[in-house]
């Protein structure tokens, strides 16, 4: 037998990679805007969630896509506030893939939402890898958690348009630095918008809600535009 | 361990091209993961090592060839390699750094018979 040498050179994230852009496709098309919302485990991503939707909820329709490995505890929490929720359960695979999302899609009625929020698995390193199709990644950062993850988890950090400086009620009663994770966060990701915030007192909401709100109208602004032109 | 996930999407890319190329054998494949990817190449290996594979894959190694990671300043030109994730240019200390390496997670080559 001869031994061949087959050039490849194929992204092995290409099977995540061609869902992602169906999913983006149909976000498109139904003029959504999607929100990838990551973390560590405990690091209140459904809290901030919740209060998020409290928040804008008068203003833009809402839906949800709840990924957690085993519960859906989560989702019962976010299906209280009477908003559509989907819930993923990844049965121990520690991140989101563009699959799972496009199977979620087709229990949400994407033609009746403003916003998507996913709320991905808790984990700070396997869910930068796969692309979901959203328009945005947001990181959440709780000041229990130490002010040294950004420096630790560099990818995902890098990669946030927001990182929403979470449990800023509690900050006295840590060593957590804010001038320091700031600079580190500069020397990562130097254009990303900081919130600092509590998912407990409201701290920070009235921000951070205003900016996503834009983010949404703008795509919003943008199809239209596309689609008349 | 996404890892995982992801030696499951390098067999079944070998395994289909290896098919099309009417090869029973694979011995050697070899993969390029840049540095600023959340793949490590220990837990690929790991990984590959730790799967049960198919007959084709029986006598199979991987090779992964590690890419640095590169910034190219958008002020100054200046091109250069990053480390410690610190992302701004030595040159002229200038933040708006394009990564031109390093975000590569690719299959190379493969060969068998």
């Amino acid at each position: 037998m001869v031994l061949l040498q087959v050039k490849v050179v194929s992204n092995i994230l290409e099977a995540n990679e061609a869902h992602a852009g169906v999913n983006r496709q149909r976000f498109k098309n139904n003029r959504v805007f999607v929100l990838n919302l990551m973390s560590s485990p405990g690091s209140g991503k459904t809290s901030i969630l919740e209060r998020t939707i409290d928040h804008i909820k008068g203003l833009l329709r809402i839906g949800v896509i709840e990924g957690d490995i085993y519960t859906a505890k989560d989702a019962e929490r976010i299906g209280e506030k009477g908003v559509p929720v989907v819930q993923i359960n990844t049965k121990g695979a520690c991140h989101l893939d563009a699959n799972m999302i496009a199977c979620a899609l087709a229990e949400l009625p994407l033609d009746q939402l403003d916003l998507l929020v996913i709320e991905n698995i808790g984990n700070l390193v396997c869910p930068a890898e796969f692309d979901l199709g959203e328009d945005i990644k947001a990181m959440v950062l709780s000041v229990t958690e130490g002010n040294d993850k950004p420096l630790k988890y560099p990818l995902m950090f890098r990669e946030a348009k927001a990182l929403l400086v979470n449990k800023m009620d509690l900050i006295s009663f840590t060593d957590f630095d804010l001038d320091l994770m700031e600079k580190d966060i500069r020397g990562i990701n130097p254009d990303g918008k900081i919130f600092l915030m509590s998912a407990k007192t409201g701290e920070g909401f009235e921000a951070w809600c205003r900016w996503l709100y834009h983010q949404v109208q703008a795509k919003k602004e943008k199809s239209s535009v596309t689609a008349s032109g | 361990m996404h890892e995982l996930a992801l030696i499951q999407g390098v067999l079944e890319s070998v395994a289909k091209t290896a098919q099309e190329n009417s090869m029973t054998k694979i011995s050697r494949i070899r993969l390029v993961v840049g540095k600023m990817t959340a793949a490590l190449p220990a837990s690929l290996e790991f990984c590959f090592n730790a799967l049960d594979k198919s007959s084709l894959f029986a006598e199979a190694c991987l090779e992964i060839e590690e890419v640095d990671i590169k910034g190219e300043c958008a002020k100054c030109g200046n091109r250069f390699i990053i480390s410690e994730f610190q992302f701004f240019c030595p040159a002229c200390k200038h933040k708006n750094i394009s990564i031109i390496a390093g975000r590569e997670l690719f299959i190379d080559f493969f060969e068998g018979e």
